[in-house]
């Protein structure tokens, strides 16, 4: 568990950036948003925190997945980070919401990449040169997990156990599974990276879960200052997501 | 048919650094200028959200739209060079500020060697130690001759360092004192201390205190976010054109900033560029701007792009080594490197700044004996400090799963147990390496991508090999449980992230035969068109290149004005 922090880092670095700075609260602020950097009411802010009403978790629904490919993703990216002893995995961690999310908006249709034609094959070194989009590649990819776990094990992915699992995403990353549409190991990487994403972007796209990511790696999330820290010995700060910079 | 506009002083395409610099230098002296940009407009208040790493390094929330625009690439002539589909290699700048939004403000001197490259490898190893298929030469300008410049740039962006013991002369020290050193960095500087290496702190455009600039423009200190690279900066600390120049040139009344505004083509007739055509994209209407003087600050790519399209300058040949528009391509060898994992050390790398760092140049430039090696130059060595975001960094040791449980357990241990010793090489020009118009794929208004034909070389290969020893050398005197270093540079790929250090095509010198730009980056086809950037570099030096853009536009800026009272060619 992090450390109980007294000295509230947030606080206290925010107070030596307006006095490092050479400003006055109210002051001149030349080419910043200093002014807004001081919270406007440091009690509230704590109260806020204090919330005792627990809400529901209303990201937790899909906007792309069928359920069923929700639940082979889900099965996959829990194999790739797994729940262990330092703490929840991609399950746990809402990594398969995070992907369905995404794939939901501009990632999911490439919206800011070269998609014109023509299409060629090129060299490893020239990069993805395919027609499909991720969602599409998502689609054909959940469709061949599901077809290659039949084929060995008579089974659907999500029925079999974490080593059978291991071995299906396996032959996925060493292109030993027979799909021409798509790059099975292609695919692989992208899931792997998409899965990393997941459990360690801003809660705010809905992995991440009550930052449980970055606990877990003793990442601090967003503070708005490390001055303080900067040239002294390690030491674990209580992390904290952007939604904590919505009150100034 | 295009709305004509009523004619200014001067045109700028693209307000990044280059434009920034030059508007704020010459509205100043009381010449109306217009600068087109085809991002939108950008300002420090627009980063309030800005720590978030999916938005920003992974989803290139400040980088081109590469839907509209890209380049193609191919490792050599016989191969087809194919669209960059997504992003990798390099990070193309968008908006007000350009690139200068999302460095990470490492601010390096070239040294004197570089700029007399030719003349001095051959002076001290004889012709035969340039590879016949090199296009090594000259820059038209001396250290001596740039160095009021790089200071200018210098003390406009407030850059904080401490004088480096292998490097030109200084005529002033940097404006403010060095960045503070972490417990990494001081395992760093320990451990070349004991090999007899020289490190000094790496020059830093984060402010390590608040400072007021030569124009009036006061900055706070950098707060070690961790957030400078592929970021723009929310307290203003990191100099970019948006915080230091642009608002120097929009204070005077003479600049006026059109965004949304694509040039598609310089206009010219006969041995006059007489303006600049381009689209607002917000509408699509064509518009001609004329100008008594354009000046091009649209990045490398762009730059030479809208020369060809242009059809201005003549179009490098490789096959005659003939021409000078597209010539020279240069990158940057940045992988030969080393990893060190420590057992039982954790830092806060979590914490860190763009360029905070410590820097060898022992191993760069011509400072040692290149008798005993297959190539020239070198590289600086550095131990950087610029914020180890959770997302990118999950790094294991070699050989070790890179999924499932021992990936996670290894990868949560080793967060906070790692430092990497990188080296930045240098890339020499080739006669093969070149850019030109792509004959297949266009961009969204149908004009010709850019086109890199460019690989690594053996001397690529044996320099990274060379460097990326010497920094696991490093980390081992540092004291590193288990070190991975790169064994074999391998091809250019254009999937991972190298630099966004491009240079050259548009390159400078003192003869017109083999260059296209004098030493004030004035075209010497074209007396009142000024091409500015890392374009105009004839090979890419071992360090960060925006120092130099940054003193060439100076420079050049002054030739503008010099253009504007006598005309002609100004050297």
């Amino acid at each position: 568990m992090v450390e109980e922090n007294k000295e509230n880092p947030e606080s206290v670095s925010r107070r030596n950036f307006i006095r490092n700075a050479g400003f006055t609260v109210g002051g001149l602020a030349v080419g910043g948003i200093i002014g807004s950097l001081i919270p406007r009411n440091q009690k509230e802010t704590t109260d806020t925190k204090s919330t005792k009403t627990k809400t529901e978790d209303f990201n937790q629904a899909l906007m792309y997945f069928t359920p069923e490919q929700f639940k082979v993703i889900d099965a996959a990216t829990e194999r790739i980070f797994p729940e262990d002893d330092h703490g929840p995995g991609a399950k746990a961690l809402g990594v398969a919401y995070f992907i369905d999310h995404q794939l939901a908006g501009y990632w999911g249709f490439n919206g800011r990449e070269y998609m014109q034609a023509p299409f060629y094959p090129g060299e490893k070194v020239q990069g993805f040169q395919g027609r499909l989009k991720r969602r599409e590649i998502f689609d054909i990819a959940i469709r061949e997990m599901q077809n290659h776990s039949m084929a060995v094990y008579k089974k659907d992915f999500t029925e079999l156990n974490g080593d059978e699992q291991d071995a299906i995403l396996k032959d996925f990353e060493e292109d030993k599974v027979n799909v021409t549409t798509i790059s099975p190991s292609g695919f692989f990487q992208m899931l792997r990276s998409v899965t990393l994403e997941g459990a360690y972007s801003d809660p705010l796209y809905g992995g991440n879960l009550n930052m449980d990511g970055w606990k877990m790696k003793n990442y601090p999330g967003s503070q708005m200052a490390y001055s303080d820290i900067i040239d002294k010995e390690f030491k674990k700060i209580a992390p904290q997501s952007l939604k904590s910079h919505m009150n100034h | 048919m295009a709305r004509k506009l009523p004619k200014v002083d001067v045109v700028i395409v693209g307000v990044g650094w280059a434009g920034g610099i030059i508007a704020s230098e010459l509205t100043k002296k009381g010449l109306k200028v217009v600068g087109l940009e085809r991002g939108k407009e950008r300002k420090t208040e627009d980063y309030f959200m800005v720590h978030d790493e999916l938005r920003y390094a992974l989803r290139y929330e400040l980088m081109q739209d590469l839907s509209r625009e890209t380049i193609t690439f191919r490792g050599n002539e016989k191969i087809r060079a194919l669209p960059m589909r997504q992003y990798g290699s390099f990070l193309l700048g968008d908006g007000l500020g350009g690139s200068g939004v999302h460095w990470n403000g490492q601010t390096f001197r070239f040294l004197p060697y570089d700029f007399e490259i030719y003349s001095k490898t051959v002076e001290r190893y004889g012709k035969k130690k340039i590879p016949a298929d090199m296009n090594l030469q000259d820059w038209g300008i001396t250290y001596d001759q740039l160095e009021p410049y790089y200071d200018r740039f210098e003390k406009t962006a407030g850059i904080s360092g401490e004088e480096n013991p292998l490097a030109g002369k200084r005529s002033d020290k940097y404006p403010t004192p060095p960045m503070k050193k972490t417990p990494a960095i001081q395992l760093f500087e320990k451990a070349a201390k004991n090999m007899k290496l020289h490190p000094y702190m790496m020059p830093s455009a984060n402010l390590s205190e608040s400072y007021k600039n030569p124009d009036g423009i006061q900055r706070a200190a950098c707060q070690y976010c961790g957030y400078c690279e592929r970021f723009g900066c929310e307290y203003g600390a990191k100099a970019d054109p948006v915080v230091t120049v642009i608002p120097v040139a929009n204070k005077t009344g003479n600049f006026e900033i059109r965004t949304h505004s694509n040039v598609r083509r310089i206009l010219k007739t006969g041995d006059k560029a007489t303006g600049v055509l381009y689209t607002d994209v917000t509408t699509g209407e064509e518009i001609e701007q004329p100008a008594d003087i354009v000046v091009v600050t649209s990045y490398v790519f762009n730059n030479i792009r809208l020369l060809l399209m242009s059809g201005i300058g003549k179009p490098y040949d490789p096959n005659t080594g003939t021409g000078v528009i597209g010539k020279n391509y240069a990158y940057q060898v940045i992988k030969g490197n080393a990893i060190g994992f420590f057992d039982n050390k954790e830092f806060s790398t979590f914490a860190g700044a763009g360029s905070l760092g410590m820097v060898c140049d022992d191993y760069n430039g011509d400072n040692f004996d290149h008798s005993n090696v297959n190539f020239i130059h070198g590289g600086m060595i550095s131990l950087a400090q610029t914020g180890l975001r959770p997302i990118q960094n999950n790094p294991v040791p070699g050989g070790k799963p890179t999924w499932g449980k021992e990936f996670k357990a290894n990868s949560v241990k080793y967060a906070n147990r790692f430092l990497s010793v990188t080296s930045q090489g240098s890339s020499m020009p080739f006669k093969r390496h070149f850019l030109d118009l792509d004959p297949t794929y266009k961009d969204a208004f149908g004009d010709p991508l850019i086109r890199i034909t460019f690989d690594f070389e053996e001397q690529d290969r044996q320099m990274a090999k060379f460097l990326a020893d010497k920094c696991a050398t490093i980390l081992k005197e540092m004291g590193a449980d288990h070190i991975d270093s790169m064994k074999d540079l391998g091809p250019y790929d254009i999937t991972t992230y190298q630099s966004t250090h491009n240079t050259g095509g548009v390159i400078m010198g003192a003869d017109p035969a083999t260059s296209a730009v004098n030493n004030y980056l004035q075209m010497w086809d074209v007396d009142n068109l000024f091409v500015i950037g890392a374009s105009a570099f004839p090979h890419n030096s071992g360090y960060n290149p925006t120092d130099t853009v940054g003193a060439l536009a100076y420079r050049a800026a002054e030739g503008i004005l010099k253009y504007r009272d006598k005309g002609g060619q100004v050297v």
